[in-house]
């Protein structure tokens, strides 16, 4: 069975990190399971944590009053669940429900981020990571906003 | 009986065979247009169909067999709710087939991806089954398909049909309440998890406009040559017979020398703004 510092090394958000930077990640990490149907994060609640997802995938959803909780984007295998860990009040910001049994490595976010400020370096590489997952989920969400399909030509 | 039209704008009149609701706004309407001695369309091709007092649009054709073909129609201007309010057994009229087709013979042991979007799946529709039937001949074939919601989602049951037959089929849709199990998110999203060897792959492309352009863009950044990108664009066209210039796309007109382009070759015109 690989431990975590083996998963981290072969998962893509993690692809090229410098070997010691991939060791103090495992430091704040365990591996994770859940069942299709969890919450695995809730809005509101303290977000202490981010995933690695290995298998499965989660929906990000926003509760709408009258309509239900609504999908705005999935995650799956090889991508990161949260980021709300990262930055203040450190509150997740949507519900992330499971779709398919996930797997994943779980990071302890006070843990890495007392781990950043000590070791520069590996903050400005989780940075510039979570940076690029940022710059394209804003891409993604601008080109959901202009609604291509609802307004085709015949 | 066989007849031929006096003026090339003239449509022909073909009886509406079969009408299938896909989804809320959009129908399929199948045609034999040599009923009245028109040409089938080839893949990629369009017909200019008319709904007789109101106007004419023109339609990829997103099925062809044994001379029989379909039309797949979104209703969401004045001709095209028209089109899909007729009924099985109305008369429609029918010019063309117009415009430069998908050219399915330039995949030869390549691998396959047919990235469509909205109603773009319609035209793709037969390069899916063109491709799947010569699977012998190329590598895979893959199809990524993205759409407003779950319900906006067209041949839904035929998609399936597709993965048993050995297309590797990703769905994605902008938005979706719970119980949708596929992906949520914007079609590109996908491209890179179903690129397998992109010097190697021929991409058909078709959707709005931002769609293609984002798609190709995003095709040839991972590898696949622009030239071997195929994408369909949409104008407004009127003759349909390079005639009236509405659709002039740079020194190309749509109606005639696409509606598929080779994505190297029309790049950088779909950079320029109100071209």
């Amino acid at each position: 069975m690989k431990d975590v510092r083996e998963l981290l090394g072969e998962h893509d958000f993690f692809a090229d990190m410098d070997p010691s930077h991939l060791d103090l990640m495992a430091g704040c990490g365990h591996n994770v399971t859940a069942p299709a149907g969890d919450l695995l994060i809730r809005e509101g609640e303290p977000a202490g944590t981010f995933y690695a997802l290995r298998e499965g995938k989660v929906a990000l959803e926003v509760n709408i009053p009258h309509r239900g909780p609504i999908t705005i984007a999935t995650v799956g295998p090889g991508e990161v669940l949260g980021v709300s860990w990262l930055f203040p009040p450190f509150h997740w910001q949507f519900d992330g429900h499971v779709v398919e049994p996930v797997h994943a490595v779980a990071l302890d976010g006070v843990c890495l981020r007392g781990k950043c400020q000590a070791d520069t370096g590996l903050g400005f590489d989780l940075m510039q990571r979570f940076a690029a997952v940022l710059a394209g989920r804003l891409h993604a969400t601008r080109v959901q906003l202009v609604d291509l399909y609802g307004h085709e030509t015949p | 009986m066989t007849s031929a039209p006096l003026h090339p704008l003239a449509p022909l009149p073909v009886t509406v065979l079969e009408r299938r609701q896909e989804t809320a706004d959009t129908v399929t309407l199948e045609l034999d247009p040599s009923e009245a001695g028109a040409a089938p369309a080839a893949p990629g091709q369009f017909h200019m169909l008319w709904a007789f007092g109101v106007g004419e649009a023109p339609i990829s054709v997103s099925h062809v067999s044994d001379g029989r073909q379909a039309h797949t129609i979104r209703a969401v201007g004045a001709v095209t709710r028209a089109l899909c309010d007729v009924d099985t057994g109305a008369v429609v009229g029918v010019r063309g087939p117009y415009g430069a087709g998908w050219d399915l013979d330039r995949a030869r042991d390549d691998h396959v991806i047919v990235v469509a979007g909205g109603i773009g799946l319609a035209p793709l529709r037969p390069v899916v089954l063109g491709a799947l039937e010569r699977a012998r001949d190329l590598r895979s074939v893959t199809v990524v398909v993205g759409a407003r919601t779950p319900d906006d989602l067209l041949y839904a049951e035929e998609l399936e049909a597709w993965r048993e037959a050995g297309a590797t089929v990703s769905v994605t849709v902008d938005t979706a309440a719970r119980g949708w199990t596929g992906d949520v998110g914007v079609v590109t999203g996908l491209l890179p998890g179903a690129l397998r060897d992109p010097a190697r792959t021929v991409g058909y492309v078709c959707g709005p406009e931002a769609m293609i352009r984002l798609a190709a863009r995003e095709l040839v950044h991972h590898g696949v040559p622009a030239d071997q990108v195929r994408v369909s664009l949409e104008r407004n066209m009127h003759c349909a017979i390079r005639l009236c210039g509405r659709c002039q796309f740079g020194p190309d007109f749509v109606c005639a020398d696409g509606p598929v382009f080779d994505y190297a070759t029309v790049a950088d015109r779909l950079a320029i703004r109100g071209l």
